[in-house]
């Protein structure tokens, strides 16, 4: 389960920008077509989470939606998954959205110590 | 605060590190994918017999557990490194580096690594390989390529094995070949045998270009 490899990605990640300060919140950002699902996601985090400075954070997933371009008109296409076909008839889809898979931003517990960018 | 970071920059830079690491020394690295068992070592064991005297070939070897991957490889005449993943179902860029220091491949030779057999995982990790190859045997029936779209599409080509089978099975050559395009365009795509040898010289010539692209690119 990659799942578990990314989550711990996500957890080694944010340990090291909090610099020792507990962590409240963890934004993620989620494509539909980036091959994670975020609810497996979810379900490692706590584990991965339990004794570090990341332990009992909530994590919130922002779901990106997927959007293809069509090589044979150029149009956009929404894309629920990897395979698409657009209005005319093609289904040679570039990915322009949707791969997104990313820590967007992050809660600080001591209200100090807390930026907003 | 904002971290705008990517989960997955570590073996991002790490893969980005193999990638310049190898075309220092002129190596192709191929990236091989494919479910438990649709024939990877089969086909580098022959592809090792077959070229091993017109090309360098060395193998690092995927596994959950055991070396008898890296044995076969061994058996067939081509130096070999097991990495073994434990509970880990695919590979990742820094257990390519480690194996790439321990392999100390010479300029020109042509790397093969054989990734852990899972059609999920190893499709979101980039090694640093030149190119990533998808193989699928026709036991596996000809749909595995739109129910497991985020490999195939993360690949450059597809080889359907096990050719010698398809009179023993339900699998539409045309049909898979049309699934893997409706995930990926671009994915080039090869029919063979490792048993009969049948298609194997479309491989060979495939890895040859891939090899000349490389030293093109070197002295361009
Ligand atoms: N008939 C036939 N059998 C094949 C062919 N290629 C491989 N096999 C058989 O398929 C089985 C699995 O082959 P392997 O090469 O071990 O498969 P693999 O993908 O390396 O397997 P893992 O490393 O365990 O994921 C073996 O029994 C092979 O002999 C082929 O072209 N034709
Ligand atoms: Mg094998
Ligand atoms: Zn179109």
């Amino acid at each position: 389960m990659h799942e578990l490899a990314i989550t711990r990605n996500i957890v080694a990640i944010v340990a090291e920008r909090a610099e020792g300060r507990a962590v409240r919140r963890v934004r993620l950002e989620v494509g539909a077509l980036s091959g994670v699902v975020p609810e497996a996601i979810r379900f490692c985090f706590d584990v991965v989470a339990r004794g570090t400075v990341l332990e009992g954070a909530e994590l919130e997933i922002i779901d990106v939606p997927g959007r293809g371009r069509c090589r044979a008109c150029g149009e956009d296409v929404a894309l629920e998954g990897l395979i698409g076909r657009c209005a005319c008839g093609s289904s040679a889809l570039d990915i322009i959205a949707g791969e997104e898979l990313k820590i967007k931003d992050m809660e600080l517990d001591m209200a100090t110590n807390v930026e907003t960018a | 605060m904002t971290l705008e970071a990517a989960i997955l920059e570590k073996n991002d830079r790490l893969a980005a590190e193999n990638r310049a690491w190898l075309a220092g020394r002129e190596v192709l690295a191929v990236n091989l994918v494919s479910s438990p068992g649709a024939g990877k070592t089969a086909l580098l064991e022959r592809t090792i017999r077959d070229l091993g005297g017109e090309l360098s070939i060395a193998v690092i070897e995927g596994d959950q557990s055991t070396t008898r991957d890296a044995e076969r490889i061994r058996n067939a005449g081509a130096r070999s490194v097991q990495i073994n993943t434990g509970a880990g179902c695919h590979l990742e860029a820094d257990m390519v580096r480690a194996a790439l220091r321990e392999l100390r491949p010479e300029p020109g030779t042509l790397v093969m690594i054989e990734n852990v057999g899972n059609l999920v995982c190893p499709a979101m990790f980039d090694l640093g390989e030149g190119a990533r190859v998808a193989i699928l045997s026709v036991a596996e029936g000809e749909d595995k390529p739109i129910k497991y779209p985020h490999m195939f599409r993360s690949c450059d080509l597809m080889i359907v094995t096990k050719t010698d089978l398809l009179p023993h099975v339900d699998f539409d050559l045309d049909t898979c070949l049309a699934h893997a395009r409706s995930v990926n365009p671009d994915i080039a795509t090869l029919a063979l045998s490792s048993r009969s040898g049948e298609g194997l010289e479309g491989w060979y010539d495939w890895l040859r270009a891939q090899c000349a692209n490389l030293s093109a690119a070197a002295f361009a």
